[in-house]
């Protein structure tokens, strides 16, 4: 067969193909005004492959089942009200959308884990363009495969940690895109556990209870330009491999416990060009074994980095050290860590061959955060003339501070990240 | 109008003061001699109120003084060394004692002309000369017309002017009956001034007699010689 | 009293060491705002300048003026005066004058140039620790009958609250690793004026790194109004209570 005949083939076959497919998916409409009133009446009515159109308006069904491959479509985003009862919209089949809804007030309960929206062990899912008003859990994915979540808002005013869900809740998921949502208010806002190969990117998770963003035994995932904001206690990163972190913005996490980011139990894992600002800790790396970070900018934190002694081949080049109180912390020595080619601006070195690296080492952890790090107590002397003092004749004399913990190349200028 | 009785005063080890009683009435000008360290000065600010006393009583006006401040109204003082602010000018200094003192209406400023303070009321305190601090602290002791004056070594840094100048304002204050306690070392600049003498030595009063009595006793005119033969007699 | 009060005010004002002293800190404040971009960085040298460059200028001057007033004292003395107006004067009339010289000098410019409320609880607490050295200086002064003694006695007091005390707190720090001192270590502030005007003002800074549980503990004491109300009634008793004995001392002082 001649290639151009076999093309023109294909082609009628799959018009033919498209007109039959679309011939037997119908659109509904339902709501107000329509013979459908009730979304249920119109899940109902649809078949396999219909978009039902659900119009402006209040619907309070209760529980709503969606166990057919649909299209929920809401026009002048219809409101579903949960009335505090229980989960809103439970998604038991695959390629199901859900488009355009507000959904609010989903039940409490200390025992069932009651979502606005949730995915049972299904794939091909896309929730797009939702608010989830004063849901307990917000968007909840269980066994889901190939799902997709973007654009919602989710907004809660929850209070006690005990009876608080998580805004985005993932587990034991595979290949999701959760993109552009925007979280505030939940106990934790991005949640994962057992997620595997996912794109997490650019979300907006600002003061949750908890964390901001939450994972654990989640390998080989992806963070990127996420914005993590004011949550209670940061973020926490958990037990997971290959994680790869990029672009992030981790801000004003303050608090007795907070962290910018907690990395405990990381291995093989990226973490480039990220923003850490006014974090009562910008990283804490908990137990990390070969953990890259590369132009990171960490401005005024109160420790820069803390890093524990069972931290292992942590490779720390070329980030920003601007307005940390400490810039690194670190419990005991530590040993075949890298910490060259960063700008630290309390070094005080010099760059006599003008190669804009510093002719003398740089030791970014200094006696007194090394005191505070053994006996916390001891930081009501922040700031006072003897720990200055002590500063700088540990400088001159290094004695107790890690002899391997320095930057032997530190820039003389910032890279001027961000 | 000075009644001291029986004040001790010690200080650490030394005892400055033991038992010492003296009295003094209107119109008396007593001069306080004794070599040095035997207790004039300590006795001098016992009746200021400087010096506290361990033991023993100040009378002044007839009234206990103890730790009272009011009476000092009565009492002209010039100490033995001035010193004032530093800063503060001449001038100053005597518009601000005359405005504390509200209690005298008209203050006696003939000292401040006689010995020509008036004119260098524009200079610092910190400037001056021993002696122009002197004559600056004999001003001020007369200012308030006081009843009782205690003088500390009065003469001691003064030209021979100005020396002159304040005997003779001593002479006409004791004519105007004010009691003069004095001290000095330079006995000569006392004679013709004083009618008693109080004779101290090792915190002690040796003795208290007039003048015109010890004369007689000594044969001697002068008080120099007076004073210098009972000290002979007493070794 | 007043008029006391009034004389000493001047006399100190124009005193060339006290215009010194202004002029310096108005240097270093208007420095340390042109020069630092980072405008938290130069707060901390200011707080510096307050927490030990104050009270040490304040404490040896106000001893030497103290001595250097012997004279002043005795020619007052001999006037129908109180001798606890004459030394109430000399105290109001040194920590009005040093204040003074303060506010001119770093108050006012800080205020203007920061314009946050860290600003004026920074200038707050530096009228606070002069008035608390000034009355610590009389204390000495009157408790030390040498002057070169009195003033060695007063570098030493200074030295103490700027060093020695942290340095024994650090001792008992180190001493018992194992137990929450946190709450002790706030009672323990209190015996050091410096050391509570700089935990006052640091967790005003909003600094990071007090932000931990640590932080959190002093937070939660300082950070009140109570607190802060409690930290201001112990500075004022430290400026009080030394005073207090310095006039006991001198009503019974020979002189």
């Amino acid at each position: 067969m001649e290639p151009g005949r076999c093309k023109g083939i294909s082609l009628i076959f799959l018009l033919t193909a498209l007109q039959v497919f679309s011939s037997a998916a119908r659109t509904l409409d339902a709501g107000p005004g329509t013979q459908l009133l009730r979304i249920s009446y119109a899940l109902s009515a649809a078949v396999h492959g219909d978009t039902i159109r659900i119009h402006g308006g209040e619907y309070h069904e209760g529980n709503i089942i969606i166990d057919k491959q649909v299209v929920l479509l809401g026009l002048g985003r219809p409101v579903v009200d949960g009335d505090h009862l229980g989960e809103i919209f439970s998604i038991k089949a695959d390629g199901v959308t859900l488009d355009g809804f507000r959904i609010r007030n989903t039940g409490v309960s200390g025992l069932n884990d009651y979502a606005g929206i949730k995915i049972y062990n299904r794939k091909n899912v896309i929730i797009k363009n939702n608010i989830l008003e004063n849901c307990f859990f917000g968007i909840y994915t269980q066994y889901g495969l190939n799902c997709v979540v973007s654009n919602n808002v989710l907004r809660a005013s929850q209070g006690r940690e005990q009876l608080s869900g998580n805004g985005i809740h993932c587990w034991k998921s595979d290949s999701l895109i959760i993109s552009g949502n925007s979280i505030t208010g939940h106990r934790d806002g991005l949640y994962f556990e057992f997620v595997s190969h996912s794109l997490i990117w650019r979300n907006i998770s600002e003061k949750n209870n908890r964390y901001g963003l939450h994972f654990m035994f989640s390998n080989d995932d992806t963070y990127a330009s996420n914005v993590l904001e004011g949550n209670g206690a940061g973020v926490a990163v958990m037990y997971s491999k290959n994680v790869r972190m990029f672009h992030n913005t981790f801000r004003d996490n303050w608090g007795d416990a907070s962290y910018g980011m907690l990395l405990k139990d990381i291995t093989d894992s990226y973490i480039q060009g990220n923003y850490f600002e006014s974090n009562t800790v910008g990283i804490f790396v908990d137990g990390g074994t070969r953990i890259q970070m590369y132009r990171n900018s960490l401005r005024n934190n109160g420790w820069g980095i803390k890093i524990t002694s069972s931290s292992m081949d942590v490779k720390l080049n070329y980030n920003d050290f601007i307005g940390n109180t400490f810039d690194v912390g670190t419990t005991g020595n530590l040993v075949l860590n890298d910490f060259d080619h960063n700008y630290w601006d309390k070094y005080e070195g010099y760059d006599l061959d003008r190669n804009r690296t510093g002719d003398i080492p740089y030791r970014p952890v200094s006696l007194y955060s090394m005191i505070i790090e053994n006996n916390p107590p001891a930081l009501i002397l922040f700031r006072s003339l003897i720990s200055t003092l002590m500063d700088r004749s540990e400088k001159i004399l290094p004695s107790i501070t890690p002899e391997s913990l320095k930057d032997n190349y530190p820039l003389m200028s910032p890279l001027k990240l961000w | 109008m000075v009644e001291v009785s029986g004040i001790y005063k010690r200080f650490g080890r030394l005892q400055v003061l033991s038992d010492v009683s003296y009295r003094s009435t209107k119109g008396d000008c007593t001069a306080l001699i004794g070599p040095n360290g035997c207790g004039k000065t300590t006795l001098i600010k016992t009746l200021l109120g400087m010096v506290i006393p361990d033991a023993g009583t100040v009378k002044i006006m007839g009234e206990e003084v103890n730790r009272k401040w009011r009476y000092r109204t009565h009492i002209g003082y010039m100490p033995q060394i001035g010193k004032y602010p530093e800063n503060m000018r001449i001038g100053q200094v005597i518009e601000m004692l005359i405005d504390l003192r509200k209690d005298c209406a008209s203050p006696d400023e003939e000292l401040l002309d006689d010995l020509a303070l008036k004119k260098i009321y524009s200079k610092r305190m910190g400037t001056l000369s021993g002696g122009t601090m002197q004559k600056v602290s004999a001003a001020i002791a007369f200012l308030f017309r006081p009843d009782i004056l205690i003088l500390d070594e009065p003469t001691a840094g003064l030209d021979p002017v100005s020396s002159e100048i304040l005997k003779d304002k001593i002479r006409k204050e004791i004519g105007k009956g004010r009691l003069f306690l004095i001290t000095s070392h330079i006995l000569s600049e006392l004679d013709g001034l004083v009618s008693h003498v109080v004779f101290m030595q090792e915190g002690k009063i040796m003795f208290h007699k007039e003048v015109k009595q010890l004369q007689t006793e000594t044969g001697e005119a002068r008080l120099s010689r007076v004073v210098a033969q009972i000290m002979l007699a007493g070794k | 009293m007043k008029k006391l009060i009034k004389y000493n005010l001047l006399d100190i004002v124009r005193n060339r060491i006290v215009l010194a002293y202004t002029l310096l800190l108005a240097l270093i404040t208007l420095s340390v705002f042109s020069l630092e971009d980072n405008a938290a960085k130069g707060q901390l040298t200011i707080l510096n300048l307050i927490l030990y460059i104050v009270p040490l200028v304040c404490i040896v001057f106000s001893t030497i003026y103290a001595y250097n007033s012997v004279e002043f004292i005795e020619m007052l003395l001999s006037q129908p005066v109180r001798r606890k107006t004459i030394w109430l004067s000399l105290f109001c009339g040194l920590s009005g004058a040093l204040s003074l010289a303060f506010l001119a000098g770093l108050g006012v410019p800080l205020i203007f140039l920061d314009q946050s409320r860290t600003g004026i609880l920074i200038s707050l607490a530096g009228v606070f620790l002069t008035v608390i050295f000034v009355a610590i200086a009389l204390l000495a002064a009157v408790k030390t009958r040498d002057k070169a003694k009195g003033i060695g006695v007063s570098v030493l007091l200074w030295m103490y609250f700027a060093l020695l005390f942290d340095g024994i707190v650090l001792f008992v720090l180190f001493q018992f690793p194992d137990y929450p001192l946190e709450k002790t270590m706030v009672g323990i502030t209190m015996l050091n004026p410096v050391d509570l005007a700089r935990i006052m003002i640091l967790l005003k800074m909003d600094i990071s790194a007090l932000m931990g549980y640590t932080g959190a503990v002093f937070r939660e004491y300082f950070g009140t109004n109570a607190g802060i109300s409690v930290s201001f009634l112990a500075l004022t008793l430290w400026a009080l209570l030394p005073f207090y004995f310095s006039l006991r001392n001198f009503n019974r002082k020979d002189l």
